[in-house]
């Protein structure tokens, strides 16, 4: 009797966990397949890394974590809309709905991992005098002005602060041949004669000094 | 006497030194290891990968997996384990410049009637389902970058079989993103992926 007992309690946990392991399989794959925010998150990160952090892949993944939210949207908007010219976000981007773009932005706005590092540390003096107190012979601004002394961006302005290095050069040495392209002006045009009065090795300077703010 | 052995003796470091030497490393006892397996001009056999054009620091991230045991698929534990136990990482960065210099043939071996779709995958993804492009990391042609390894021309069985183990939750190197990619990927699009590539070149 006890033997018999013990035997259908066996059968009936091999039965529960058969079934609940199919259930879970299934509700992932259902997940996956309908575009539920994690299952959206989990997309974003496999490029942009775990927490955000950024990645080094063929391109330059930047850093999301910390980002301000406003930031994210418009960026995505300026994809889908086409006045960002990038050959891998403009296909990411046009899925989304407008309230998943605001989802996305707002979760990866609580992340805080550490920068990503890597750059080089010879320039990072002269990227940090530029970065608060700009050239003024050359009609740069300061940068913590509009993105903060720390770096942390604010509404649509950037957080610049653990930005990878690679990607910070890319982008201020071709801003305006990605950003501001087509015929309605947006916001990436007070970044343009900046980005063009920079140097290169002016750009590098400040990349390497922004990429590891915390 | 004493001056012929000492000749001897330079004579043997010199012939140490040129046996060494990466242009000398074809004919080694260690390139003759992989190649047994990888084929002698090391461009795949069989359930073996090709070797030829590999991005160096991926040859060496790998035989640092084998040797630490992290990659663990069944082929993995079977050969490489044992092959790249008792290798030392200069020994490992060696034959890895020594096979990235060999210029890399496509196997050509993919059902060509899966190659565009395939192709579409692996530049765009399928952002509606959650896969990422492939190019994002891989490159425009496959041909990989620092680490990240080159898949054009590899063969479409080891693509395939890859592209199963991770999302079946074999392991890699540690930090991959590819166990997350791969578990979004259905049969179709692994068939179509590893098609497309094995005759990219």
């Amino acid at each position: 009797m006890k033997a018999v007992g013990l035997k259908l309690i066996l059968q009936t946990a091999v039965l529960a966990a058969a079934f609940s392991a199919s259930g879970h399989a299934q509700e992932r794959m259902a997940a996956a397949r309908v575009g539920g925010l994690e299952a959206k998150l989990e997309y974003c990160k496999t490029c942009h890394g775990l927490s955000g952090q950024g990645y080094l892949g063929w391109f330059p993944m930047p850093r999301l974590a910390g980002q301000q939210p406003e930031y994210i949207e418009a960026q995505l908007k300026a994809f889908i809309e086409r006045r960002r010219a990038n050959p891998v976000m403009r296909n990411v981007a046009h899925v989304l709905s407008p309230s998943m773009i605001s989802a996305l932005a707002n979760h990866f706005q609580h992340l805080n991992p550490p920068p990503f590092g890597g750059a080089p540390r010879g320039s990072t003096g002269l990227g940090k005098k530029i970065y608060e107190e700009g050239l003024p012979e050359s009609n740069v601004p300061a940068c913590s002005a509009c993105h903060g002394p720390d770096g942390h961006g604010q509404n649509e302005i950037p957080r610049l602060a653990g930005q990878l290095y690679p990607y910070m050069v890319g982008q201020l040495t071709g801003w305006a041949k990605e950003r501001g392209q087509g015929t309605s002006v947006d916001t990436s045009a007070i970044m343009a004669p900046t980005a063009h009065n920079l140097t290169r090795s002016q750009i590098e300077a400040v990349a390497a000094y922004v990429s590891y703010l915390h | 006497m004493k001056r012929i052995g000492l000749e001897i003796a330079v004579l043997a470091i010199f012939a140490f030194a040129l046996s060494t030497l990466p242009g000398s490393a074809g004919e080694s006892a260690a390139v003759r290891n992989c190649t047994w397996c990888h084929g002698t001009g090391a461009q795949g056999y069989t359930v073996a990968p090709r070797l030829a054009g590999q991005r160096p620091a991926y040859i060496v991230s790998q035989l640092r997996s084998f040797h630490e045991r992290t990659r663990d698929n069944p082929f993995s534990v079977q050969y490489m384990w044992g092959a790249a136990a008792s290798l030392n990482p200069y020994t490992a960065r060696d034959l890895a410049n020594y096979f990235a210099s060999i210029p890399p043939r496509p196997a050509n071996d993919g059902n060509g009637a899966f190659a565009s779709r395939g192709r579409s995958i692996y530049m765009d993804g399928i952002p509606e389902a959650n896969i990422v492009s492939c190019y994002a990391c891989h490159g425009p042609n496959a041909e990989g970058i620092r680490d990240i390894p080159r898949l054009g021309g590899l063969a479409y069985f080891y693509i395939k079989a890859r592209l199963e183990q991770w999302g079946q939750g074999y392991h890699s190197t540690p930090g991959s993103p590819m166990p997350m990619v791969a578990t979004h990927l259905g049969a179709e699009e692994v068939e179509a992926l590893a098609s497309y590539l094995s005759f990219v070149r």
